[in-house]
């Protein structure tokens, strides 16, 4: 982390004064708790409607220098743009859909996971709408400038406000402000109204219940918050809970379950590879992702259930039957959902069936474990509006 | 009952002293999820880590206050350990050390000195 000071979001002040233990993290300064503490926090998303503050992430635009005119021409093209950096399918996106995709390296490492949408409306076909993650959010933005280069342009949209409402009551805490949600079917956007001015929100979250996202100018971003907050059901959530629901969920965090040296399907993230773009092999490492799907990865992300003792945390030794290292927690905690230690990691292919007995070393002693499938916590989302 | 800087307290009786963590630790912990007790006759210095105490988020070393052998453990916390966040300087003590050294409790803060070291922080 650089010694630059911390950027604040449009929302820096609602934490402040809802008494949000604030943070560094990515360059901003981030509640990682409210008031109520991280447990409260993740079983009341769990159970009711958790509001995140996730502007630092990083939103921006990229267009067609010269668009054609013609909607579906003009998103090929801008698709045609972006998917050299990337694995997944953007030319197949239909309209106002959205999809999580991996910007790969040379060697088909992971440089980030981002989200890809293609806007609904006709008169904004031939834009892509990119979310990527804060910490690397000036690497990603540098890459696709200079894959792009003239032929389009990149429009950060960053500096605005990216409001996450998440869990079982989302729908009708953020449909009662905006009616439009309640139609949005997950991973899926539209553009919407509030308080006269155009917002984007989608179905989407990083909780693994159902919940929407909503991108906003600077200026919009405390209004909606403080307007949603004002329903019952809504309570601020902070980066403390954001992680140990993910972690429930079983989605990776970038930096820590993924990172360069990482291949898609090292990271059993094989549902992000598009199989349209492993045949034609246009993507960085290509062959070797197109290898390990044919034969296996040496390694693959697991999850482990931890069946007595401690949490095993971010670099806690993962052992196998005879003691022996066979690799390292890469995200784990305690499941306040399932009252017990839950944790990813990445071992040998050969020992991650689910079912299979591990052991993970915590301050020098050896727990029992159990390879699962994540999610740890059932995904709740709603794919039919 | 007297206070370290980190955040223990120390109750003394004859030549035991019960030990915990503060109001003031259980609150900046968080909720506690697990507690890790040591094992009974483990001897420790003063400054070493005692046991560990574990929120959602992060694992907390507690450390010795004072030197002594573990004499007894509160065995009903690692069950319990929301009871560190319920009454962390009665029913959330964590172990009783038979004091190597009696007069290290006497070098510790008693309230009122710990009261005027919380509100500098």
């Amino acid at each position: 982390m650089s010694d630059s000071p911390l950027k604040a979001t449009p929302l820096t002040d609602a934490h402040r004064s809802a008494g949000a233990r604030m943070v560094g993290f990515a360059g901003y300064e981030m509640p990682v708790q409210y008031a109520d503490g991280v447990l409260k926090e993740h079983l009341w998303t769990r159970a009711h409607a958790g509001l995140f503050d996730v502007s630092h992430m990083g939103p921006a635009y990229l267009q067609l220098a010269h668009p054609s005119g013609d909607p579906e021409a003009d998103h090929a093209a801008v698709s045609s743009l972006l998917e050299p950096l990337v694995c997944g399918d953007l030319k197949g996106l239909r309209r106002g859909q959205m999809r999580y995709t991996l910007r790969l390296n040379g060697e088909g490492g992971i440089e980030d996971d981002l989200i890809v949408g293609r806007p609904l409306s006709q008169d904004r076909q031939g834009t892509l709408l990119i979310v990527v993650n804060a910490g690397v959010k000036e690497a990603d933005f540098a890459a696709i400038a200079a894959a792009v280069g003239a032929r389009g342009e990149l429009i950060r949209a960053d500096e605005g406000g990216l409001i996450a409402v998440q869990g079982p009551e989302a729908e009708a805490v953020t449909a009662a402000i905006m009616p439009e949600a309640a139609r949005l079917s997950f991973m899926t956007l539209a553009p919407a109204e509030f308080e006269g001015r155009r917002v984007i929100i989608s179905r989407s979250g990083y909780t693994g219940e159902d919940g929407f996202e909503i991108l906003t100018s600077a200026a919009q971003a405390r209004p909606l918050w403080d307007r949603l907050l004002a329903d019952a059901r809504a309570r601020p959530i902070g980066l403390g809970a954001r992680d140990s629901l993910r972690l429930e969920a079983g989605l990776p965090l970038y930096g820590h379950d993924l990172d360069p040296t990482v291949s898609p399907v090292e990271a059993s993230l094989d549902f992000a590879i598009s199989k349209r773009r492993l045949r034609a092999g246009d993507f960085p490492g290509a062959a070797r992702i197109a290898a390990e799907i044919a034969s296996g990865a040496e390694r693959r992300r697991i999850g482990l259930r931890i069946l007595e003792g401690a949490p095993a945390r971010e670099g806690a030794e993962i052992m196998g039957e005879a003691g022996e290292n066979v690799g390292r927690i890469t995200s784990g905690g305690f499941s306040p959902t399932l009252g017990r230690p839950i944790a990813m990691g990445f071992a040998p292919a050969a020992l991650a069936q689910p079912g299979r007995r591990l052991s993970v070393v915590v301050r020098g002693k050896r727990q029992p474990a159990e390879v699962v499938v994540p999610p740890f916590v059932p995904h709740h989302y709603r794919r039919q509006p | 009952m007297r206070f370290s800087k980190e955040h223990e307290w120390v109750e003394v009786s004859g030549e035991v002293a019960a030990v915990g963590v503060t109001a003031y630790a259980a609150g900046q912990l968080g909720d506690v999820v697990f507690v890790e007790l040591p094992e009974l006759g483990k001897t420790v210095k003063a400054g070493e880590p005692l046991a560990v105490v574990e929120s959602v988020k992060a694992a907390s070393d507690v450390y010795a206050p004072v030197s002594g052998e573990v004499v007894e453990v509160n065995a009903g916390l690692p069950d319990a350990p929301e009871t560190v966040n319920a009454s962390p300087e009665r029913d959330g003590w964590m172990v009783k050390l038979r004091l190597a050294n009696p007069a290290e409790a006497e070098g510790l803060m008693d309230r009122a000195a710990y009261e005027q070291f919380l509100s500098t922080l």
